[in-house]
């Protein structure tokens, strides 16, 4: 699994695809979080990120996609599935090498975000002097929410780099992949949620809304990190993978 | 390590790509796998690797089934697919390297191997380069030492030779024979003189089917029932004296003065002929007896129906 993980990594890092993806990604945060004047922290007053928060997913969804759409599909168009597939490494190891490559491009990219949280919570440090006059520093923001918020951007990554990997693994042209996995991304994240909100699905709007993405990342961000919401992530993990290895089983049917 | 195929069949919907063949391929022998284009040589050669499955039948290889024990099979088999597919994003060294990562080599003597298999394949100028700047008959190489990287006791190789240019032909083939001592090769193609030039045995497939496996030897005896002789003379002669000629089956005109003689194996007429044309005082410019040629075999094995 390593070997393949290591492969995909020096392939990111010796094509443009990694660098353009940190660049993109960081860019478009750094603008909405801090310049956009509908949207930046400093004048929204509250020191919290939720601006990030809210937008990541979106950028994930095209971003993400992007990063996985080659995985199998230039494996399928050059033949080279075929010479990976000859050797002594089970398919499995394959799959996960190729995702946790992927996945931990993601991390990458947001790891500089980091910067964020810390430059906001200094800004919002507020000097208090006790009666005695000695200085006590309080902090003013909600570090644990903004660490659940992260788990969830992870865990919404994680599940959108599966979806990203069946994707490419079910075409042999990279468009196609990246296409078909922008709109399961979608479907996934709001569909489900826009669903339950119509007036004729109401009955069934609490079961229909837990079936998307954004239901779990939305309570994970509230920092209360529940197992049910790992399950679902988690779950929807390995469907994806599991629909990926069916995928290339398929060659031998 | 031997391999064994056993009435192997694959069907593709309605057509079937390999037809209930068996074979077997020893050790020290290179077994030459010829067909025309879709007769069901890289199916064949795909199932044996592991990466398609069998609709009917098994493949063995050293004792383990493919469909049972993919994991032992691959291990020791060296697998070079057809087109030889190779990331060209890659340095040489780098895809050596990774190809022994996958065969869970261990770094000291990946690093050993690499090196010899760099100076087998001829690849020491090139060894720096990324494989996408490469010549295609150097990328050929690549692909070959990335099949023997890993010392295997079988080696499948899908068409090693297309594309290259005749200098590049004998040494991929140079290569295969060096490789080869110890080993059990099957080795697909479409081109005949590489079967003369290599192989030990041929296995002729056509439409799925086996039409022909023995040595190279006994496949050229085997069809040997008449010779065919041509001769050229200076003047015009009579067909009619030719043709009354001991062991002469037919004589036709080939061109002016030259004439094709079929003729009875057992009975060698280029003698006849020669004192045929002493006494008849023709001028004899040229006989040649044409060989019967594996072309010549493959094609009445593959065209007939």
């Amino acid at each position: 699994m390593f070997t393949i993980l290591f492969r995909e990594i020096n392939a990111f890092l010796s094509s443009l695809i990694a660098y353009i993806v940190i660049t993109v990604f960081l860019t478009a945060m750094g603008l909405i979080v801090w310049v956009f004047p509908d949207t930046n922290v400093l004048d929204y007053g509250f020191a919290d990120l939720h601006t990030l928060f809210f937008f990541a997913p979106y950028v994930f969804m095209f971003l993400i996609p992007a990063i996985t759409m080659r995985t199998f599909a230039e494996e399928k168009k050059t033949g080279t599935i075929e010479l990976l597939l000859t050797r002594p490494v089970k398919e499995w190891n394959i799959i996960l090498g190729k995702y946790f490559s992927s996945w931990l491009l993601v991390i990458f990219a947001l790891l500089p975000t980091l910067i964020y949280y810390f430059t906001i919570y200094y800004l919002s440090l507020v000097r208090i002097k006790s009666p005695e006059g000695t200085l006590i520093l309080t902090e003013n923001m909600d570090s644990s929410g903004i660490a659940g918020s992260y788990i969830g951007l992870l865990l919404l990554g994680a599940v959108f780099t599966a979806i990203g990997i069946f994707a490419s693994s079910i075409s042999r042209d990279q468009i196609i992949s990246f296409i078909t996995a922008v709109f399961l991304c979608f479907i996934l994240y709001l569909g489900f949620s826009s669903i339950a909100a119509i007036d004729d699905t109401t009955p069934f709007a609490y079961f229909i809304a837990q079936l998307g993405i954004d239901y779990h990342y939305n309570s994970v961000s509230k920092g209360l990190i529940d197992s049910r919401n790992l399950v679902y992530f988690v779950s929807v993990v390995i469907v994806m993978l599991s629909a990926t290895k069916l995928v290339l089983d398929s060659r031998k049917w | 390590m031997s391999i064994l195929v056993k009435n192997l069949s694959k069907v593709y919907g309605q057509q079937k790509a390999v037809d209930n063949i068996t074979f077997e391929a020893h050790p020290g022998q290179i077994v030459g796998f010829l067909g025309p284009n879709g007769a069901g040589k890289s199916t064949t050669m795909k199932i044996a690797t592991g990466y398609l499955s069998p609709s009917a039948g098994t493949v063995e290889v050293g004792g383990f089934d493919v469909q049972q024990a993919p994991l032992q099979v691959k291990k020791c088999v060296g697998y070079l697919p057809e087109h030889n597919p190779l990331y060209l994003d890659m340095y040489v060294k780098e895809y050596l390297q990774f190809i022994g990562k996958l065969h869970q080599m261990k770094a000291a003597i990946r690093k050993q191997r690499i090196k010899e298999m760099v100076v087998l394949c001829g690849l020491e100028r090139e060894q720096g380069k990324k494989i996408g700047a490469l010549s295609k008959g150097y990328r050929q190489r690549v692909g070959l030492a990335q099949a023997l990287l890993h010392d295997p006791a079988v080696l499948i190789l899908d068409e090693p030779t297309t594309g290259l240019d005749p200098n590049q032909i004998v040494e991929i083939r140079q290569v295969i024979k060096t490789a080869a001592i110890d080993k059990t090769i099957i080795f697909s193609t479409h081109i005949m003189q590489e079967v003369q030039a290599i192989c030990d045995r041929a296995i002729i497939i056509n439409l799925g089917k086996i039409v022909a496996d023995s040595t190279v030897a006994a496949l050229k005896d085997a069809k040997g029932k008449e010779n065919r002789i041509t001769v050229e003379f200076a003047e015009a002669i009579s067909v009619d004296a030719l043709e009354q000629l001991p062991g002469v089956l037919e004589v036709s005109t080939l061109g002016e003065h030259r004439y094709e003689v079929r003729s009875e194996a057992s009975e060698d007429v280029r003698a006849h002929i020669f004192s045929l044309a002493s006494t008849q005082q023709w001028t004899l410019l040229g006989l040649q007896q044409e060989e019967q040629t594996l072309e010549t075999i493959f094609q009445n094995l593959t065209q007939q129906k």
